[in-house]
Parts: C-alpha cells; sequence; structure tokens
C-alpha cells in the first residue's frame, strides 16, 4: 500500500473516533446542559432520567476521545505535539472540564441523595457539562482557522492566546455545544415512555435544533474571515454540494421527525446531521490536518507505524463492534 | 520554579494520583469477581453484599482513574511536546492496544456495575472477568511504554531523528518484562493487603462479623501471593537496572564510587557533596553478588557519570530503602497469612495477624509510590534514557506554574471528596436505596 493512502486511511480513522465521540459523548455532555437548564414540574424526573441514561455508558463514549489523542500522537505526531504547546491553554480548561464532569457526575451518584448535596454535585457537571464542549469547539476553530503554527513566535498572547481567542473559534464552540444539547435532547425522547417526559424533551430538541440553525449560520459568516480555506472549500469544493444537501436532508428530518414524535428517526437523522457537520469540517481541511501548511502526508509517521496501528484498530474493531453492541443493547434497547 | 521544574512537578503530581487509581482499577475487579463467584458456589450471602459493596467503591475509583488518565495522555503532549512528537511513532504502539483495553473495561465495567438484574448471572460473572483482565492489560501496555523510556530500542537515532523504527522491536524493550511483572504484581498486592487491612481492623473490634471475615479471606487471597512473589520480582528488576541503568542503580543504592565487591548498603543518607553514606548499615560484596551474582563482580557508581547528569540520589536512594522495607514486611506478613491459612487455621482469629495486616494497610500504596520515584526519578535527567533529556522535551510555553497550581488543587479536591464518599459508601455503609433503582422508581421506566 502506498505511503499516502497508509496516512489517509489513518486520518479517516482519527475523523471517525472523533465522530464517535461526539455523536455518543456528545450527547453525554448535552445530557449535562439540560440538568442545568431542567424546569418545570419535572424537573427531578427529567434530571433523573438524564443520570439514568448517561450512567452504564458515559465512560465508554470517553475512550473515544482517548483514541483520538493516541492515534495523534502515535501516527500524526507533528499534529499532535503542535496543537498541544499552541492551544495549551483552551486544551488544559477543556481537561478541568472533563474531570469536574465525570468526577461530579459519579459522586452525585454516590453522594447522600439529599437535596443540597445533590444540587452542589448537579452543578459542577452541568457547569462543565457546557465549558468542554465550548472548549472543545474552540481548539477546533482554532485548527481550521490554521493558527496552529509550526513554532509559537511572538509575546506570550501573541503565541498562546490570540490563535484561539477570537469570534470564529467561540463560533464553532457555541455550534458544538448546541449539537451536543439537540443531540441530548433527542435521544433523551427514547429514553422513557413516559409521555411527559418524551414532550419535555421534544421541545428542547426542537428548540436546540432552530438553534443550530442559527449556530451554524453564524459559523459560516465567521469562517469567510478567519478560515477563508475552509470557507472557500465549503463553498466551492466539487463535493460541497453533496454535503450541504445531506446535511439539510439529515436536519429538516431530525426536526420533522422530532414534531411528528418519530423517536427513533430522530435519534438516526440527527447523528447523521452532526456527523455530516464533523466530515464536512474534516473535508474542508483536506489535505491538511493543520491548515496552511500541515498535510495529513507530511505529518504521517512511518509506514511501519501506521500500518501496524491499522491492524490494531482492525483487530480491536472486531472485539469492540460486539461489544458496544452488547452494552447498548442492554442499556438502550427501549420497550416501545 | 523554573517552567522545567514545574513541568516535571506537574507530570509527577499527576502521575502519582493516577497510579493509586490505576492500581485499585486492577485489581479490585478481581476481589469483586472472586466474591461473586464465590457467593453463586456457596450461596453465602456475606459474599454478594461483598461482591455489590465493593462494586459501588470501584465505580466511584474508576471514574477517578478514567479521568485522571485522561489528563496524562494530554499531558504527554502539553508538558512533554517534543518527547512525543520523537517517541510517539516509536512506542504508540502500546497506547493504541491501550486504548482498546480500556474500550473493554470501560464498556464491561459499565455492564457489571449496572447490569445486576439484567444479565444472567454468569454473563454478569463474565463481565467482571473481562474487566479484571483488561485493566490489567491497560497496566500492562502502558508500562511497557514506560520501560521503552528505561531501555529505548526498535529505531536508530540520527541527527536527532528516529529512523527505522520498528514499533514491536520497541514494545519487546528488554525492561517490558522485568517492569510489567512487578508492577502488575504490585497493584494486586497493594490493593489486596490495603483491603485485608481495612477489613482487619474491623475484625479486631467486632471478631464475629461474617461479613469482614468473608472479605478478609478474599482479599488475601488476591494480595498475599503477590506480596510474597514481590520481593523474587523486585530483585529481576534491580538485576537488570544494574545492567542497563548504572546510574540510576548507583542512586539506589547510593554509590559514589565504582568498586569490585560492593557492599549492599541498608538504610543511611547519601551526603552527595562528600559523596559518601551516611549512618548506613553495609552488607560485605552483597551488592555485587545481588546485582549480577558474583560477590566481586563490578558494580559502577556515581563516578562513572558526570556529576551534570546525577539523578536527585538521597530521593532515590531514600524511596528504594522505603519501597524494599515495606516490600519485606509484606512478604513476611502475608506468608504467614499463607502459613496459618496452609495448617487450616482460622486467620480471622489471630489478633496479632489481624493487627499486622491493619498496620500494613497503606504500606502497598506507598511502595508504589516510592517504586515509581525510583523509577521516573532515577531516569533523570533523561526523558528517554541516552536518548533526549528531559530539559529538551519540554513545552516552550512559559508560565507552566500556573497550571501546575490548578491540577494540584484539582486533584487535591478530588482526594478529598473520593476520602469523603469512600467512608460513606464502605465503612460507614448506611442503607440506601441502589442508584439506579431509586431512579428507575422516579422515572417509571420498567412499569
Ligand atoms: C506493592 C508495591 C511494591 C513492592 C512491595 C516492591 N516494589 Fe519495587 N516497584 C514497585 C512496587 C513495589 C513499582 C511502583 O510498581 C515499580 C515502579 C516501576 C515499576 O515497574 O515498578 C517498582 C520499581 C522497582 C525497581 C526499579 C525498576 C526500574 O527502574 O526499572 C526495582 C529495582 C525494584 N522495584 C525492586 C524491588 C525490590 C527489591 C523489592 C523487595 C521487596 C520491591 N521492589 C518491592
Ligand atoms: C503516562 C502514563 C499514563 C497514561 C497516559 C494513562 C492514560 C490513561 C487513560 C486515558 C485512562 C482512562 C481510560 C478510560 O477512560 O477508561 C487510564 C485509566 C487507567 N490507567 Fe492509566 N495512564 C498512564 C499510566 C498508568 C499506569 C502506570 C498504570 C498501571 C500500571 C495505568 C493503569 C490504568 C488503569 C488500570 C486504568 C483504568 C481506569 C481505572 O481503573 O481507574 N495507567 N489511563
Ligand atoms: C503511574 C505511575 C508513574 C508514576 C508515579 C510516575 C512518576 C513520575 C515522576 C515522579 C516523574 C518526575 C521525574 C522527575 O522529573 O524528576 C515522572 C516523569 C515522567 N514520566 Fe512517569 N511515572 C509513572 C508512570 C509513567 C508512565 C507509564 C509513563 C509513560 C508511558 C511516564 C512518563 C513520564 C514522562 C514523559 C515524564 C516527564 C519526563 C521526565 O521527567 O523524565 N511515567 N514520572
Amino acid at each position: 500500500m502506498p505511503d499516502a493512502l497508509l496516512a489517509l486511511l489513518v486520518a479517516g480513522a482519527v475523523m471517525v473516533s472523533l465522530n464517535a465521540y461526539v455523536v455518543l459523548g456528545g450527547a453525554d455532555f448535552g445530557g449535562g446542559v439540560w440538568d442545568l437548564l431542567a424546569a418545570g414540574p419535572r424537573r427531578r424526573r427529567q434530571r433523573a432520567l438524564i443520570a439514568d441514561a448517561i450512567g452504564p455508558i458515559w465512560e465508554a463514549n470517553h475512550v473515544w476521545l482517548i483514541l483520538v489523542v493516541v492515534l495523534l500522537f502515535t501516527c500524526f505526531p507533528a499534529v499532535f505535539s503542535r496543537v498541544s504547546v499552541t492551544l495549551h491553554i483552551p486544551l488544559t480548561l477543556m481537561l478541568i472540564g472533563i474531570v469536574l464532569r465525570g468526577s461530579a457526575f459519579t459522586f452525585r451518584t454516590y453522594d447522600s441523595q439529599r437535596d443540597d448535596v445533590q444540587r452542589r454535585w448537579g452543578a459542577i457537571f452541568a457547569g462543565a457539562s457546557i465549558i468542554t464542549p465550548v472548549l472543545l469547539g474552540v481548539s477546533i476553530g482554532a485548527i481550521a482557522a490554521g493558527r496552529v503554527p509550526p513554532v509559537p513566535t511572538g509575546s506570550f498572547v501573541a503565541a498562546y492566546v490570540a490563535p484561539w481567542l477570537t469570534p470564529f473559534p467561540f463560533s464553532v464552540g457555541v455550534l458544538t455545544l448546541v449539537l451536543f444539547a439537540f443531540l441530548a435532547a433527542v435521544y433523551l425522547t427514547l429514553e422513557s415512555n413516559d409521555r411527559d417526559l418524551q414532550e419535555d424533551f421534544r421541545r428542547r430538541g426542537l428548540a436546540a435544533g432552530v438553534i443550530a440553525f442559527g449556530a451554524a449560520a453564524l459559523v459560516l459568516a465567521l469562517a469567510q474571515g478567519e478560515a477563508p480555506q475552509v470557507w472557500q472549500q465549503l463553498l466551492g469544493a466539487p463535493w460541497a454540494i453533496v454535503l450541504h444537501l445531506a446535511t439539510a436532508i439529515a436536519a429538516v428530518s431530525a426536526l420533522w421527525a422530532l414534531w411528528t414524535r418519530q423517536w427513533r428517526l430522530a435519534r438516526a437523522a440527527a447523528a447523521a446531521q452532526v456527523s455530516c457537520i464533523v466530515w464536512g469540517w474534516g473535508l474542508a481541511q483536506y489535505p491538511y490536518l493543520l491548515p496552511p501548511d500541515l498535510s495529513y502526508r507530511d505529518a504521517a509517521a512511518a509506514a511501519v507505524t501506521l500500518k501496524l496501528v491499522l491492524l490494531v484498530l482492525a483487530a480491536g474493531t472486531f472485539v469492540l463492534i460486539p461489544s458496544l453492541y452488547y452494552l447498548f443493547r442492554i442499556f438502550k434497547a427501549r420497550p416501545t | 520554579m523554573s517552567d522545567l521544574l514545574a513541568a516535571r512537578s506537574q507530570m509527577a503530581v499527576s502521575l502519582a494520583f493516577h497510579i493509586v487509581f490505576a492500581v485499585i482499577g486492577i485489581a479490585m475487579p478481581v476481589l469483586m469477581v472472586v466474591a461473586e463467584r464465590r457467593w453463586q458456589t456457596t450461596g453465602d450471602p456475606a459474599y454478594f453484599e461483598l461482591a455489590k459493596r465493593w462494586a459501588k467503591g470501584t465505580a466511584i475509583l474508576f471514574a477517578v482513574g478514567a479521568v485522571s488518565g485522561t489528563i496524562l495522555s494530554f499531558e504527554l503532549g502539553l508538558l512533554w511536546p517534543h518527547f512525543m512528537r520523537f517517541a510517539g511513532p516509536v512506542i504508540g504502539m502500546p497506547f493504541s492496544l491501550e486504548g482498546f483495553a480500556f474500550f473493554l473495561e470501560a464498556i464491561f465495567l459499565g455492564i457489571y456495575l449496572y447490569g445486576w438484574d439484567r444479565i444472567s448471572p454468569r454473563a454478569h460473572l463474565l463481565a467482571g472477568v473481562i474487566v479484571a483482565l483488561s485493566g490489567a492489560l491497560s497496566g500492562i501496555f502502558v508500562v511497557i511504554a514506560n520501560a521503552w523510556m528505561n531501555t529505548p530500542t526498535g529505531f536508530k537515532l540520527v541527527n536527532g531523528q528516529a529512523l527505522d523504527i520498528d514499533p514491536l522491536a520497541a514494545m519487546a524493550n528488554p525492561a517490558a518484562f522485568t517492569q510489567t511483572l512487578h508492577m502488575t504484581l504490585a497493584a494486586y498486592a497493594a490493593t489486596g493487603l490495603a483491603v485485608a487491612g481495612i477489613h482487619a481492623a474491623i475484625l479486631l473490634k467486632q471478631p464475629h462479623n461474617r461479613f469482614h471475615r468473608a472479605a478478609l479471606l478474599v482479599a488475601l487471597l488476591v494480595g498475599a501471593p503477590a506480596a510474597i512473589l514481590q520481593p523474587i520480582s523486585g530483585d529481576l528488576s534491580a538485576k537488570h537496572v544494574a545492567r542497563h541503568q548504572p546510574a540510576k542503580l548507583a542512586a539506589m543504592e547510593s554509590r559514589f564510587e565504582t568498586a569490585r565487591g560492593a557492599p549492599l548498603v541498608i538504610g543511611g543518607w547519601p551526603d552527595v557533596e562528600a559523596r559518601t553514606t551516611r549512618l548506613a548499615i553495609e552488607i560485605p560484596s552483597a551488592l555485587s553478588f545481588l546485582a549480577f551474582g558474583d560477590p566481586m563482580a563490578e558494580v559502577r557508581g556515581l563516578d562513572a557519570v558526570p556529576r551534570a547528569d546525577w539523578p536527585n540520589v538521597p530521593l532515590v536512594h531514600l524511596s528504594f530503602q522505603v519501597m524494599v522495607a515495606l516490600g519485606t514486611y509484606m512478604a513476611l506478613v502475608s506468608a504467614w497469612a499463607g502459613w496459618l491459612a496452609f495448617r487450616k487455621r482460622d486467620l480471622a482469629g489471630r489478633r496479632k495477624l489481624l493487627v499486622l495486616l491493619a498496620i500494613g494497610t497503606p504500606f502497598g500504596f506507598i511502595a508504589v509510590e516510592a517504586g515509581w520515584m525510583v523509577t521516573e526519578v532515577g531516569r533523570q535527567p533523561w526523558v528517554i534514557q541516552g536518548i533526549l533529556r528531559t530539559a529538551d522535551a519540554v513545552t516552550p510555553m512559559p508560565g507552566l506554574i500556573v497550571p501546575f497550581s490548578l491540577f494540584t488543587l484539582l486533584y487535591l479536591a478530588l482526594a478529598a471528596a473520593v476520602v469523603w464518599l469512600l467512608r460513606r459508601q464502605i465503612i460507614e455503609s448506611p442503607n440506601l436505596p441502589e442508584p439506579q433503582q431509586a431512579n428507575l422508581l422516579e422515572t417509571g421506566r420498567r412499569a
């Protein structure tokens, strides 16, 4: 196999893992958003439903992120080290968010069920669930904007703050947050047979879905100035029209299915919509992992390493898919 | 504090924190599985109670292990970008394998913790076995990576670049076997004896509590054999270090001069300026014999290494003494318990044994921390022995004292919360509804 193809395959695997993290793990963060925004007479039951839905699966979902990191430093070490250096601050804050989210969620489950105790852990869990997706989006936005140079130069602010502290990365952060919340609301309609709860999350899903349109438009608008390569590709590339169509169909189907209470269809369409957005970003950067200069070919590690990692991925998938299927069948197969 | 020192300290704090949860994550599933199996074969409800309680504690600890491990994966880049750029392609393999072990561990732990009444007892037990196996595997893979830092193989160094990379040869590095063996045993010994110690302490007050008797037996079953084997495995490690990392051995033993028939130095305080060890007990020729199997073998001292390249000798020496002392204690107490069990005596009725076990509760964990100090501080100034210096691996970002302080505070808060919750869960063990059932009642999901 030619080296470039190997590198492309591994880059594809990174995208698949990131996609899985967003679609699965993202919803766990979105659950935190709805925990914070729980309101109305069924507030407690909404929170309980969210906790119940996340509990058995969030740790497994979280491993997708680890896989992204590991694949990056093994197969595209230059990408990993450049990103880690320039985006040190948002990544560190994101890590703190990840830590607080996971631990506060678990502590809440196992601490006293008294209201004040529950609320205290709940506040940390929910707060961290908001900060973390925003910072993940900020980091992706800074990469898309081509702000991760080979060597940081200039003052501290120029080198470590300016690359991400601008409107575009934050618009990506907001979009990420809204999409995660959207996914969570849609998935949660399937977690309960209780009509009232389903309606609660239906309304939330519809709201988040509509806001997501706005956030996506904002990202595009800002991309023109700040992330010109991504913008040009998203408008002009031959695949762009197909992708936009697919995203639009998925998005509209998701809202329509929510509207007409076809929960399963809504879930599939929402996941498809978010996946299209992730891949749209990935394709728009192609062939660069770090625009404007570092392509997947130039960043790739030695071919032996790529081959072995692909082997491990193939073998691992054989074990992973049935295990994940088993997990989700036990906890997510609902009588409808 | 210099940025390099802040980075090193942040790495040290993060790893020292994570290892506690990692060790528990490797061994607790084994304890749970043994207890559950005993319940299934004997029908004794004490064992069922035990498996359930241990599972709750493990759920808390595992979550903290997962998030602290995530910090580490990022920190490898946030703090040591040049190290990862060099090492990633060579030694990323075990990390990739580890990723799949994490998947299995997290998936089946979710099934184990939340699936008590959703799957058959056999499937449940099997889920526990998979958690235990994949936990051990994740530890083994990551320690292989660390062993490579001590004895790097599988590449050629050309102008600071790694060429001719062979990731499999890197995984098969010389230190991999001794280190993974020693670490895996350490996990079982430390956790097993800590759990045994806690229940022994309670048995001293309530000698007839069947629940705690059962717990003591299961914990010893896992911990004692490992603790007995640990000095043997440690001896293998030391022989290995003597051959591959003479400066580390010299620091462990506080040997300043190269000599034949070198004595074994026990205790004492290294006076680095005067190049002597004060107040130590010396056993003539013993070090040469232990390290090379020949009482007259030459043992290289720190004088074979430029002064600027010495690790922190007092810290390494002290840590090594602590590990060996605690390891000896643990092995002896375990051997005694084994002897009593072999002669079919009632372990839980021996007050002296219970006292010794209770005293030893934290020893395994202290030994684990000390052992890692030996390994990691003893490697300095190298992050990859002989290849890349720690000072050349660090991130260029200034102000690292800020993240170091932030993470230290975070770990302190997490540690406090964990201790608080475990006390609540296990020691006070109040009568709480199962969390998932509490939620079920509310949502009426199964109604
Ligand atoms: C329960 C914990 C425990 C106990 C009782 C011992 N050790 Fe240990 N030791 C560890 C836990 C540990 C560790 C934390 O797991 C280390 C750090 C790195 C490693 O692979 O294992 C370690 C490292 C380590 C090293 C350094 C290896 C290297 O740098 O590559 C040596 C030479 C020894 N040990 C020797 C011993 C001896 C002679 C012991 C005699 C009783 C002993 N250990 C007991
Ligand atoms: C640089 C070193 C290390 C890194 C980067 C690292 C990384 C990680 C990560 C990312 C996780 C979370 C997995 C999940 O989400 O489920 C984790 C958990 C774990 N790690 Fe580490 N780790 C390191 C050192 C170690 C060591 C030395 C051991 C043991 C010998 C170890 C054993 C484990 C185990 C058993 C878990 C499972 C979680 C638990 O039981 O709490 N790790 N580690
Ligand atoms: C979990 C058990 C571990 C503990 C307690 C531990 C402890 C430490 C300590 C104390 C340091 C600072 C040494 C110094 O600068 O003086 C350090 C550094 C470091 N460790 Fe470990 N370590 C562990 C496992 C690992 C593993 C499994 C890896 C990698 C695979 C690793 C990679 C590193 C790196 C990259 C550094 C920074 C560079 C250096 O100081 O050499 N460690 N560790």
